[in-house]
């Protein structure tokens, strides 16, 4: 019994038509399958397509829209004709650019060692990269508030070696909006850093030794180079994301520093009008989908190079 | 792998990582003797310990409920996004959908879409239907869109270890597909699943924009509260919330980190 089944399986023993009806119950069950899998990701669909996909679209129309209902670009018009939106774009660049340059500097060396380092070291480091990437920005912003406070840990160390006389402002302002978002901002560039450092094998750098290259010049031209596609990766994702912020600008910056997020916010808080929110908000998206693609292309020539 | 350069030659190296991890993991537990402090300054170290800002916290309405508030909602997104993402991630693992990989991008993307953007598109959707804004039900169903992107991710990569060989094996033997999935599929991704309840409800929990957005009033989260305190009156409450936030967003990552380990060292 068991054999002859078997057998009528194998396509030459069969009929043309046979095969056929083979075939096409082979394809009904393929396409039913492809249903029931559908289906599965329906509910995620839903929740996603609903509340992010369909209304950002809706946003894009809404910024074409002016005052007056008619379509046009009078929005988009606004940012290049006022003073406060152009010092707000300029603020946002300064500070998102301020702040990958201190993570690259604070951040490379730290991957640099977590990838070189024998196990429970690198572990312990990865573990303390992790650590603030799981405690809550808000706790981390009030932190950096009781520290950098004029009667804080900070200033009266200063005081204290003789840098300064008198206590300084380091919070309500740029310098505590950087220091804080730099803090927010490191883990994000190391992890993706450190998964492009752990592919490198150190033989490379031996070899390079060998061949009588200094450790300087062995890294410059074999370490560097290889470690690219993270490094780029983790520049623009800490770039895109530092555009977007709103927590720690709106608390470390006391109001004074003015980035896109927090001007969103204001205008909607404000202002009865869409409009001009609405067109920020596409500004800010289309910024960040052009980061992370010229990211993604650089990062994937840079590997299909090696 | 070793190196050639010795530790000497890299002293420099260690000395300025060891700053690096010192001004990441140190500056966040300042909060812990503050909370513990007797006077309203908010001076390090504290003149004097206390109590009372705990108290303070605990007979508090608006920071009692509202930790009620972010704990039910937490709870809510960790059901809603792991069922609905594990589902997907399953889908998308098992069969070559046709549109397959758009609707992987979809369901990550949140990660990278600026997060105001989502808020107020969410903000957008629930003025419109009505009944949604300043609800725990709103806010879960807002929360799992910000959620997703972590159990999908979490959830792939788990499945990418496991061999799915396992369960044509179990359903040749007769189990249905549902079954075989629980009994053989489910069991083996345990961390992958986890991880991903862990992730989702530590998303939820610390979750800010959203909230400001889309709730108000007796729905108000405790990142909401807390945010707004901060702008407004700063005491060392918010040192005693901070330091209980601290606990709940770090101990359980800290468990379950040892936990896979001690797994994976069995496992080898």
């Amino acid at each position: 019994m068991m054999e002859q089944a078997v057998l009528r399986l194998s396509p030459s023993s069969l009929t043309p038509d046979q095969l056929k009806e083979n075939h096409e119950a082979l394809k009904k069950e393929q396409r039913s399958e492809a249903r029931t899998m559908f289906r599965l990701t329906l509910p995620a669909i839903l929740i996603v397509g609903l509340l992010m996909v369909a209304p950002i679209g809706w946003l894009l129309s809404m910024s074409f829209v002016g005052q007056d209902g008619r379509l046009g670009f009078e929005n988009y018009v606004l940012f290049f004709s006022e003073a406060v939106y152009r010092e707000m774009f300029i603020n946002t660049f300064i500070i998102a650019f301020v702040v990958t340059v201190i993570c690259l500097i604070l951040g490379y060396p730290v991957a640099y060692l977590m990838a070189i380092l024998p196990s429970p070291w690198a572990g312990f480091l990865m573990l303390a990269v992790l650590m603030p990437f799981w405690t809550s920005g808000l706790v981390r912003t009030f932190s950096w508030l009781i520290i950098l406070q004029r009667n804080g840990l900070v200033n009266q160390m200063l005081v204290w070696m003789g840098v300064i006389e008198r206590p300084i402002a380091l919070v309500h302002n740029m310098t505590g909006t950087i220091i804080g978002m730099v803090h927010i901002m490191v883990p994000f560039l190391i992890l993706p850093l450190y998964a492009s450092m752990k592919a490198i094998d150190l033989n490379l750098m031996r070899a390079a030794a060998n061949l009588g290259s200094t450790p300087a010049h062995a890294f410059r031209r074999v370490y560097l180079p290889l470690s690219m596609p993270g490094l780029i990766a983790g520049t623009i994702m800490v770039f895109v994301m530092c555009l977007g912020f709103y927590i720690t600008p709106a608390l470390l910056g006391g109001g004074k520093i003015k980035m896109i997020a927090q001007r969103i916010e204001e205008s909607l808080a404000l202002y009865p009008t869409w409009g001009p929110a609405a067109a920020l908000a596409v500004l800010l998206l289309v910024m960040t989908a052009v980061c992370l693609g010229v990211s993604l292309m650089l990062v994937r020539r840079l590997t299909a190079e090696s | 792998m070793e190196s050639h350069v010795s530790h000497r030659e890299r002293f420099w190296l260690y000395i300025f990582v060891g700053l690096v991890i010192f001004y990441l993991v140190a500056p966040t537990f300042i909060v812990v003797p503050v909370s513990f402090s007797s006077t309203t300054s908010l001076s390090f170290p504290p003149p004097g310990w206390s109590t009372r800002w705990y108290e303070a916290f605990f007979g508090q309405e608006k920071w009692i409920g509202s930790t009620w508030v972010s704990l039910r909602v937490a709870f809510g997104t960790m059901v809603l996004a792991t069922v609905t993402g594990v589902a997907a991630s399953y889908a998308l693992h098992v069969s070559r959908l046709p549109l397959g990989n758009l609707i992987r991008s979809t369901l990550i993307s949140p990660l990278a879409v600026p997060s105001i953007l989502i808020a107020i598109g969410i903000f957008f959707v629930y003025a419109r239907i009505g009944g949604m804004l300043n609800t725990i039900y709103g806010m879960i169903l807002g929360h799992s869109v910000v959620a997703m992107p972590f159990v999908i991710l979490t959830m792939s990569a788990g499945l990418q270890s496991y061999d799915m060989t396992q369960e044509m094996v179990a359903r040749s033997l007769g189990a249905n597909r549902f079954k075989a999935f629980m009994t053989v599929t489910l069991p083996q991704l345990k961390f992958s699943v986890a991880t991903s309840m862990l992730l989702s409800f530590l998303v939820s929990f610390d979750e800010l924009i959203i909230s400001l957005m889309i709730s108000s009033g007796p729905v108000s989260t405790l990142s909401r509260v807390t945010f707004a305190t901060l702008r407004d009156d700063v005491d060392p409450t918010l040192a005693a919330v901070s330091t209980l936030m601290l606990i709940v967003t770090c101990i359980p990552p800290l468990v379950l980190h040892i936990v896979t380990n001690r797994a994976k060292k069995k496992g080898a």
